[in-house]
């Protein structure tokens, strides 16, 4: 009997260049289990506590790099300031969430959470805030975008990149100044958990990742179902060449709009997950490097315009990030121990080099044929035999 | 329809970038139906007037009229939904997008560039993608790119850019096309082929020319009429062989204005 696939036919069918996305994968999976089973002494169960919130981050993580994706990925618009809305989804979904502020030492506006349970049942008081704090986030997200892009959408990419920036240190001076708004630098603590009264606390991290989860899923499917459609070709288009997509009788500055609000809205939601996921927000979390540049490096090490890759991305990077933060807990020479901080994030530009100049298209390369409905047809109604060269790599001019 | 109405009239269209008239108070008709050739020497306005017509430049003063309606200062969108369309004197196709969706880009008013159509009606865009799909593949066979379908438009030869930048102005139905210089960079044999192609779409579907182009051959067996533009206004205009003997051409070509 034969097998319908030799051994040398599966060999010409995969590129070696295929095999660095599984490649990363588990060698960030058995790198961070095994420094996690040595430093617990093997104890299955907080091996497994610590991978869930592992996850659960790479999940949220995964948000921000999809929403980036849309921008830089596929339009083409060079966001430097993903804190911006990172940091406003998370207090936006804080402050709709949490009860009023009382106390001597606690100012911040908002607090709708007792008023937003209003469906007498099913434990409204369970979900609802937390669907109304992220549907806020988002669309608070998407109103800034919206405003952000009148102006800013009309700049080439380097002068939007620096209105990016701008516009997030902006948003950050103002949480940490305007003690009244957000509770400056004391931070929010105690915003309520979805889903929280439904398992004993110590599960609750099962929970949390499954709605992490289900969350990125549908975003993950969204922004797919929107790229491989006519309207992410002319986002692909205007990432090319945006004079000729003008000739091509599209405009321009709405596409640029939409892309920039649908990906900072995802962001929003990211955002939003971000601070139930810690149920505590301090102002410290919200600094460029850890906001903005990790996410960056996600992309970039993931592979830009594909939203597989991205979130593969974030699960290396995040990895590599978890993984020298455990390293600080064996016994180091001082020079290191001490420097410690600083060569985790030396880690992470090495990593970001090593992809530029080894592989400038990021582990997982955008497919040739985007649109689903092209495919579709070239499968159905053409007599040329097609290999599925989908995994091709970008031509670099 | 009358052969001589004007589809395109260009009235006393100027544009200044600071101290430099690019184009001085330039007043061209193109007439439906025909391919007219739009030669002059370089820094002659060719291009800007192009891009003031299109709407690329705004222009300082003056008017365009396509069909009978004002179309200056309209941006290039609508300019191109009234059904004109231009190409790029260097082509400017999308390098990391496939040649067949390079065309399929281009039809206007698709279901699918709503963000929500593909999100909850699915089978509204399916429709309609595969109706732009078989017009894609008709508008490929036309200028022979078929085999080349799934390949990145950045793989092209430089006269295969050219007959996709053609091919992309007929995914829209135009009623004129605006060439800038199509002959540039392609070999003589791909040159027949465009030539023929030009006159196939304007004599079968009743598509209207303006090309600009330098190469004087290819202007003589496509263009008729030929305007000649020099130091941003036209000069002359009539048929290619009563152009070549013009006295105020051949100055304009040969340096005469220094004089």
């Amino acid at each position: 009997m034969k097998l319908p696939l030799s051994v040398a036919d599966v060999r010409s069918r995969i590129k070696p260049g295929d095999l660095l996305a599984p490649a990363a994968f588990l060698i960030v999976t058995a790198g961070l289990l095994f420094i996690l089973a040595d430093r617990s002494g093997w104890d299955a169960s907080r091996v497994l506590n610590f991978y869930t919130f592992f996850l659960t981050f790479v999940a949220i993580y995964a948000m921000f790099a999809l929403g980036l994706n849309i921008h830089w990925g596929y339009t083409g618009i060079l966001n430097f300031g993903v804190m911006a809305f990172f940091l406003l989804g998370a207090y936006t979904a804080a402050i709709i969430t949490k009860p009023p502020a009382s106390g001597d030492f606690v100012e911040y506006i908002g607090g709708y959470g007792e008023k937003l349970a209003f469906l007498p049942f099913l434990n409204s008081e369970e979900w609802l805030p937390f669907l109304f704090g992220m549907a806020t986030a988002a669309v608070v997200c998407g109103i800034l975008a919206f405003l952000v892009s009148i102006p800013a959408m009309r700049l080439r990419e380097d002068y939007l990149a620096i209105v990016t920036i701008g516009i997030a240190e902006l948003l950050r001076r103002i949480t940490i100044e305007e003690q009244w708004l957000v509770n400056g630098t004391r931070g929010l603590p105690g915003i309520p958990r979805p889903l929280g009264g439904l398992v004993e606390p110590g599960d609750y991290r099962f929970v949390l990742l499954g709605i992490v989860v289900v969350v990125l899923m549908i975003v993950y499917f969204a922004v797919e179902r929107g790229i491989r459609s006519p309207w992410g070709r002319v986002l692909r288009a205007l990432r090319e060449d945006e004079l000729a997509t003008a000739a091509s009788g599209k405009n321009v500055f709405s596409f640029k709009s939409q892309s920039f609000v649908l990906g900072a809205m995802i962001m929003g939601m990211g955002g939003a997950l971000y601070a139930y996921a810690f149920s505590a927000l301090s102002s410290d979390t919200f600094n460029h490097f850890f906001a903005t540049f990790l996410i960056w490096a996600m992309l970039i090490v993931g592979g830009p315009g594909n939203n597989k890759g991205v979130v593969l991305g974030a699960y290396v990077v995040w990895g590599f990030w978890n993984i020298t933060l455990l390293l600080q807990g064996y016994d180091m020479p001082g020079v290191i121990a001490t420097r410690i901080p600083f060569i985790r994030e030396f880690v992470v530009g090495v990593l970001i080099l090593l992809v530029l100049l080894l592989r400038p298209q990021g582990l997982m390369p955008e497919v040739r044929r985007v649109s689903i409905w092209v495919e579709r047809h070239t499968k159905a109604t053409s007599g040329l035999a097609q290999e599925s060269a989908e995994q091709t790599e970008t031509p670099s001019n | 329809m009358n052969d001589s109405e004007a589809i395109l009239d260009v009235q006393n269209l100027s544009k200044s970038f600071g101290g430099l008239m690019a184009v001085k108070d330039c007043s061209i008709s193109v007439r439906r139906g025909k391919i007219t050739g739009l030669i002059g020497p370089n820094g002659a306005g060719k291009t800007t007037l192009f891009n003031l017509i299109t709407g690329f430049l705004k222009p300082t003063s003056g008017h365009v009229f396509f069909e009978e309606q004002q179309i200056d200062g309209l941006p290039p969108h609508q300019i191109f939904r009234k059904g004109m369309v231009r190409t790029f004197q260097i082509p400017r196709e999308l390098k990391t997008i496939t040649v067949l969706e390079n065309l399929m880009l281009v039809p206007a008013h698709q279901a699918g560039e709503q963000i929500w159509n593909p999100w909850f009606f699915g089978s509204r865009v399916s429709r309609q993608e595969r109706h732009i799909y078989e017009q894609a593949m008709d508008v490929l066979k036309f200028i022979d790119l078929v085999h080349l379908r799934d390949e990145y438009a950045s793989s092209l030869s430089g006269g295969q850019r050219k007959l996709l930048e053609l091919g992309r102005t007929l995914m829209c139905g135009p009623r004129i096309i605006l060439l800038d210089e199509p002959g540039a960079g392609v070999n003589r044999v791909l040159m027949r082929k465009l030539v023929d192609n030009i006159q196939v779409l304007c004599h079968d579907q009743g598509i209207t020319f303006l090309v600009i182009e330098h190469d004087m051959d290819l202007v003589t067996r496509l263009c008729n009429p030929v305007i000649v533009m020099s130091e941003g206004r036209q000069i002359a205009e009539g048929p290619p062989e009563e152009i070549k003997q013009n006295e105020q051409v051949l100055e304009a070509y040969l340096g005469g204005q220094y004089r």
